[in-house]
């Protein structure tokens, strides 16, 4: 039985009151909740594999399949220019942050309307839940990315230490940008279902937007600048330049892409903390 | 003052119902009416937009305030779609208020469901985790309870063993058994109590009595009156979003039960009858002992005395006089007369002793009548009602409840042998 004396904490009271307009993101009351977050989380990956024969293995594979297919078509049949590295690499290099980036487009944007039996029952800051679906895609990435660091072994692909450096900022921008996306995403779904229908869409576009399959340098240079409005184009020529040391970074496209991942990220908070308030009535 | 916890003033909220809510709604439908909103801008300069939109809308809650003290256990009653599930969700921060406002001092918990995300695919273990988690409770906390959580639930055995093979009296219990050991300083309770076995309803019961022990503030949701009269020491009746009444739990409650089964609340049944030319005439009726501030409230068990007052405008040779008790169904739980009765002229009190009256708590009604001679004197359906507001005795839901209430000691012992 619980017997713990009521203590009553004289700190300021909770005042309920309607809101209305744009609030404050309340960034503290997020971190108060991070276990839940991480719960959340840890929820999402130990069902993810659930009843499946390989379990985390999907992890590798998706990225490592995709990568085959890659190979086969671009690298040896088009014959696309892989910038000096072998083809595989290239591409699964790429495909490493692409994939944690749609994991977690696709799964945050659809996280609220998913959890809808959590919102309409128990109060906490929504944003712990799209949140909480991009941390379980950086799960995934993590085991990928150990065969991508077997792979610069068979290769014999050294980075230099300095560059590889680079590399969480470069993942940071990821994750800021899923999170930017997926949050808007996953207001606008609560409000029209649509929205679910055009993401499958919407990263095939994207994907190819994206010098995955191919080098940045197969687009002339005056609009190569442009390409850095795509922020996942910053991101995937930065993690070839840090671990494989293909092109020089575009200091100037990346200095676009981290302005458009903010823009993005910033704008997507505050849409959803204005939509938040009504998810329990309308999802 | 101090001791308020929970302020509510004048709270609302609307709801937008109908086609035009929001619920399911397309981009494709809302570019409609954007477009139709700004073209009928055009035609008509000046017009409001917002008007366009004729959502039907309804006032789940309406200008409701009140405040609940430290320790109190308030019962939420009302009819369904009353307001009560959406007072919770406002207090609980789940969705917002229209208008007005409520201040909670204390650390919150709602219950608004057992096993709010519960997951299928996780073990019982882990969904104690998870949905302790859900439920505020810091990792810490969850390990340190685990065990008894686990206890209480009584699937030991099963801790490991995902909860789509649970039996769905399992997965009740488990689901119980995390929330009951939250620990907030106000717990926001909603019928989650009307699930289950009896059994495990009463362990339930047990469980918030001890919350309320505790100390705990405690607002509960429940059509289950006895529940609510066992529990609870002040209530709340919502009625279309309106507050009611607000008051100790056995005036609301009976005002409640009176309301549902429509006797008129009328003043005056048959005691403000013209006196004149009238032989007699029922003035007014009171429990007389045991003593207590309201003269229509039995509280206790033992014995009661009950106490008519009739005033007679000329003497009665062969009076007839009648007593009738009928609970708020109108079924007669008991009668009685007396015959051949000679009163002088004036005020007389007619008084009646019972061993006690074991009946369940509720609303009833005295009827009285005199006779002369098999001539109708008067007959008073007695006003007020009489309120049995005894500790129920009886089964926790009330589909069993059953008309009395009588306290029994239950032992199990082994058989005697058959010889």
């Amino acid at each position: 039985m619980v017997v713990h004396s009521p203590l009553r904490e004289q700190a300021a009271p909770l005042i309920i009151r309607p809101s209305k307009g744009w609030t404050m993101l309340n960034l503290q009351e997020l971190w108060q909740y991070r276990e839940l977050m991480f719960f959340l989380t840890w929820r999402d990956i130990k069902v993810r594999y659930k009843q499946t024969v390989l379990g985390g293995i999907w992890a590798v594979l998706q990225p490592f399949l995709t990568m085959i297919a890659f190979s086969i078509i671009f690298g040896k049949l088009v014959g696309v220019p892989s910038e000096g590295v072998p083809y595989p690499v290239f591409a699964y290099c790429a495909l490493l942050p692409w994939q944690l980036f749609a994991y977690s487009l696709t799964e945050s944007s659809n996280s609220v309307v998913a959890n809808q039996n959590l919102i309409t029952k128990v109060y906490f800051p929504r944003l712990v839940i799209p949140l909480s679906t991009v941390l379980a895609g950086l799960v995934d990435f993590v085991i990928a990315f150990i065969v991508l660091v077997l792979m610069l072994g068979y290769y014999q692909i050294y980075p230099t230490l300095s560059s590889a450096l680079m590399l969480p900022f470069f993942l940071f921008l990821c994750v800021c940008l899923a999170t930017g996306a997926g949050v808007w995403l996953s207001a606008l779904n609560v409000l029209y279902r649509d929205v679910r229908y055009t993401i499958p869409f919407l990263t095939q576009v994207w994907l190819f937007a994206t010098p995955i399959a191919y080098p940045s340098t197969l687009i002339p240079e005056p609009w190569r600048v442009l390409y850095g409005i795509n922020p996942m184009a910053g991101v995937v020529e930065g993690f070839r330049w840090a671990l494989l040391g293909t092109g020089k970074a575009s200091g100037f496209m990346i200095v676009v892409s981290v302005a458009v991942t903010f823009v993005v990220l910033i704008s997507g908070l505050y849409f959803f903390r204005r939509i938040e308030r009504r998810f329990a009535d309308i999802v | 003052m101090s001791d308020v916890e929970i302020r509510v003033d004048s709270l609302s909220k609307l709801y937008a119902i109908g086609p035009r809510a929001l619920r399911g709604q397309t981009i494709r439908e809302s570019l409609a009416e954007m477009m139709l909103a700004s073209f009928r801008f055009f035609l008509k300069p000046g017009r409001d937009v917002a008007t366009v939109d004729h959502a039907r809308n309804i006032w789940a809650l309406r200008a409701v305030s009140f405040e609940v003290r430290h320790g109190e256990i308030v019962g939420v009653i009302g009819r369904n779609g009353s307001g009560k599930s959406t007072l919770l969700k406002i207090l609980s921060r789940i969705t917002g208020p229209t208008e007005g406002m409520a201040e909670i001092y204390g650390r919150v918990g709602s219950l608004l469901e057992v096993g709010t995300g519960f997951h299928s695919e996780l073990t019982g273990g882990e969904n104690i985790y998870l949905n302790g988690a859900i439920l505020g409770m810091k990792k810490q906390e969850i390990d340190r309870k685990f065990d008894e959580i686990v206890a209480f639930a009584e699937v030991e055995q099963f801790i490991t063993t995902p909860i789509k093979h649970f039996s769905s009296g399992m997965y009740l219990r488990l689901a119980f058994a995390v929330a009951a050991h939250l620990e907030p300083e106000i717990l926001l309770v909603d019928e989650v109590l009307a699930v289950g076995d009896a059994a495990f309803q009463k362990k339930c019961l047990g469980k918030m009595g001890d919350l309320a022990k505790d100390g705990r503030t405690i607002l509960f949701v429940s059509h289950q009156l006895n529940q609510i009269r066992r529990l609870c020491n002040r209530c709340l009746w919502l009625d279309e979003g309106c507050l009611r009444a607000y008051g100790p739990t056995v005036e609301v409650v009976s005002a409640y039960e009176a309301g549902m089964s429509g006797v008129s609340r009328q003043e005056n049944g048959g005691t403000g009858q013209a006196s004149t030319g009238q032989p007699a005439r029922f003035l007014q009726w009171a429990i007389y002992a045991p003593a207590n501030a309201n003269s229509n409230v039995l509280q206790t068990m033992g014995p009661c005395t009950f106490k008519f007052i009739v005033e007679l405008n000329r003497c009665i040779r062969n009076g007839h006089h009648g007593i009738a008790l009928w609970n708020s169904d109108g079924q007669l739980m008991w009668a009685w007369a007396a015959s051949k009765l000679r009163l002088e002229e004036g005020i007389h009190e007619l008084v009646f002793t019972l061993p006690g009256l074991p009946l369940r708590p509720g609303v009833y009604h005295w009827q009285v009548s005199l006779y002369e001679d098999g001539g109708l004197l008067d007959n008073w359906m007695c006003i007020p009602e009489l309120i049995i507001a005894t500790e129920p005795n009886t089964h926790p839901s009330d589909e069993w409840n059953g008309i009395l209430n009588v306290p029994c000691d239950f032992q199990i012992k082994p058989a005697e042998k058959v010889r």
